[in-house]
């Protein structure tokens, strides 16, 4: 019968992201309510990591050359294996680029129930409810799943990582059928920058179009970011102006993003600004206009040109830290 | 080939979202419905390769009841050829999967050789129906596409792989493909257009003409249930930073970041 509950871990060169751990703490905790054990499933790399030692008692590994960048039917495949094995009552995996694409595959291919980006879960009853945000945050809908598994993807810095607890995974190398891709990769264009994703990213600084330019992104934002390993983000104003490419927007119609401090400079908060980072722990707002509405999202606010802030907060970050 | 464009209508981004009392939804009196934007660049991008020569077709694709109408006729007025509206009382109360199941049903009955969706429907925001369509169909799938070039049976796109990375990928048609912002710009609806879109025609297609039942669609077939809608919680006020230089300002913030809100 199926039980427990499998944690899907995403990993750079093997070495598991921050999620990894965020969601290995919260199958914990469930699975202290639900019965069952904990265990994760890494694809495209056969290293169990340190994942034992946060509660993993068993490792599924999917690893060879069709894993090793990232396609659609490789992964709806190999998950689709390991959930035969594994036989979970629920999966948790990372909200992420990988994710987004292929777990509603997995979830029309055996008929499972699936919700997106979480940012609660709870256990009662022997089952498990999540909470989620719709119409961009401005309500949360809770919901529950009629299928074994659950398929459950969390918004990372949802929840809080917790210590290692001791322990060991017993590792199982999982086979898989070859598929055959029928979208190929012929071109991976990697971002000049290695800064963390925006949507995983705990630091964020993000400019408006009061920049007015892309040369004062990249002297004004970019080493303010750099200066606390933030992620520089924008708003949508500034990426339609040049100034800031697409994957850099935060709002409705870009990221959304879930930071422990977010840093708004020269940016209104418009509605759809807002949709994108109102779950930040800690919004600070730098705005010239004290009548601005962002003001009234922020934890820390200041009135004064960002021009002059900036310098001064990356110089007072770069004592600080 | 002929090009289906899935078009699903949903409140202005601007909207204030207000629970009803029974805490089941939203309240819909004030809102203001438009296009879903993502379903928008679908359309353009569809618009776009019909006049490049590479599509004979474009039909809009949408489930929903006859208050959807106005979107589909702004798809039709922005150049869409036709649109077929899937409607059913027995479609209430289906999840993602239900959508879905009715979205590919339609598209194999339409004979379409290319789906275009948005990448999320910015109500439920769940971005599962593109996915789930492509399964359903065995059909390929991008999803979060960016950049799009069809040259004969093969779609070049650019999807967004995550830490600004993008992944350039090459599909064999038939394929699902869901669009992000940044693929393109899309057109307003001319006069001309307007005028024309009051010719074309809307088909209205139920369960039966699609083979679909109790089993495939709607509350009784749902996996994923909604329990209730909630605020979410309000944020503490805030403290602005006032009085001194523009340093003193800055130092305060940096202590307070520090000590009080402890995220240095
Ligand atoms: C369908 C739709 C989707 C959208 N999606 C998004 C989205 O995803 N993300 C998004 O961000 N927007 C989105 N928008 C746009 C949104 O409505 C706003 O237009 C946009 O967020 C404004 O960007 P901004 O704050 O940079 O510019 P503005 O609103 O022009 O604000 C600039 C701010 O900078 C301040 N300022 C100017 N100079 C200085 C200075 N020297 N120092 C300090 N402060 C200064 C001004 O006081 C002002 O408050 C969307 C809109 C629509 C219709
Ligand atoms: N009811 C619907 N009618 C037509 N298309 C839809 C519908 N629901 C979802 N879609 C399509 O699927 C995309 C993703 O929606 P979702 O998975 O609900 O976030 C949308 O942008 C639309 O293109």
């Amino acid at each position: 019968m199926a039980s427990g509950i499998l944690v899907v871990v995403e990993h750079e060169g093997g070495q598991p992201k921050k999620t990894a751990y965020e969601l290995l703490t919260k199958a914990r905790e469930l699975a202290a309510g639900l019965g069952g054990g904990v265990s994760a499933v890494v694809i495209g790399s056969d290293s169990a990591a340190d994942l034992g030692d946060y509660g993993a008692e068993k490792v599924y590994t999917v690893s060879g050359a069709s894993y090793e960048t990232y396609g659609t039917e490789a992964y709806t495949a190999a998950l689709s294996a390991v959930l035969d094995e594994a036989q979970p009552a629920v999966v948790l995996a990372p909200a992420s680029a990988a994710s987004r694409d292929y777990f509603p595959r997995v979830a029309a291919r055996k008929g499972l129930g699936m919700a997106s980006e979480v940012t609660e879960l709870s256990s009662a009853g022997g089952t498990v409810q999540g909470k989620r945000p719709v119409y961009a945050g401005k309500a949360l809908v809770s919901v529950s799943i009629n299928s074994t598994p659950a398929l459950y993807t969390v918004r990372p810095n949802s929840f809080g990582a917790g210590e290692a607890v001791g322990g060991s995974a017993e590792a199982v190398a999982v086979s898989v059928d070859a598929v055959t891709e029928r979208s190929r990769v012929v071109e991976q264009v990697k971002s000049s920058s290695d800064v963390a994703d925006l949507t995983e990213a705990d630091r964020i600084v993000s400019g408006g179009r009061s920049l007015k330019s892309e040369d004062n992104f990249k002297a004004v934002i970019v080493p303010l970011a750099a200066s606390i390993s933030a992620t520089p983000g924008a708003s949508r104003a500034a990426v339609d102006a040049g100034y800031a490419p697409h994957s850099w927007q935060v709002g409705q119609t870009g990221k959304v993003v879930n930071p422990s401090l977010y840093i708004a400079c020269g940016i209104s908060g418009a509605i759809q600004h807002l949709a994108g980072m109102r779950t930040s722990k800690v919004i600070v707002a730098v705005n010239k206009d004290a009548e601005a509405p962002i003001f009234q999202h922020a934890t820390y606010g200041i009135v004064e040109d960002l021009f002059e802030v900036c310098p001064e907060l990356q110089k007072a970050f770069a004592e600080a830290l | 080939m002929k090009i289906g464009v899935c078009l699903k209508q949903v409140p202005a981004t601007d909207t204030r979202i207000k629970i009803n009392a029974e805490g089941t939804g939203i309240v819909t009196d004030e809102v203001k419905w438009e296009v879903n934007p993502y379903d928008e660049f679908a359309l353009e991008a569809a618009l776009l390769l019909k006049e490049a020569g590479k599509a004979s077709e474009v039909v809009i694709l949408t489930v929903g009841g006859s208050d959807c109408e106005q979107r589909i006729k702004d798809g039709l007025a922005r150049g869409a050829d036709s649109a077929i509206r899937m409607d059913d009382a027995s479609f209430a109360g289906s999840d993602a999967l239900g959508i879905a199941r009715v979205l590919a049903a339609a598209a194999t009955k339409a004979e379409v050789g290319l789906v275009l969706c948005g990448k999320q429907a910015i109500d439920g925001d769940s971005s599962q129906v593109p996915g789930m369509m492509a399964e359903l169909l065995d059909w390929a799938q991008v999803t979060d596409i960016s950049s799009l070039e069809l040259d004969g049976e093969t779609v070049t796109t650019h999807r967004a792989a995550g830490a600004g990375n993008k992944a350039v990928i090459e599909t064999k048609l038939p394929a699902v493909l869901s669009c992000d912002k940044g693929l393109n710009t899309p057109r307003f609806a001319s006069l001309r257009g307007i005028m024309m879109a009051k010719r074309k025609k809307i088909e209205v297609w139920g369960a039966a003409d699609l083979g679909l039942n109790d089993a495939d669609v709607g509350g009784t077939a749902a996996v994923l249930v909604e329990q209730g809608m909630s605020q979410p919680p309000a944020r503490p006020a805030g403290r602005m930073i006032d009085g001194g230089s523009v340093g003193e300002k800055v130092n305060e913030l940096v202590r307070l970041l520090r000590e009080e809100a402890k995220v240095l």
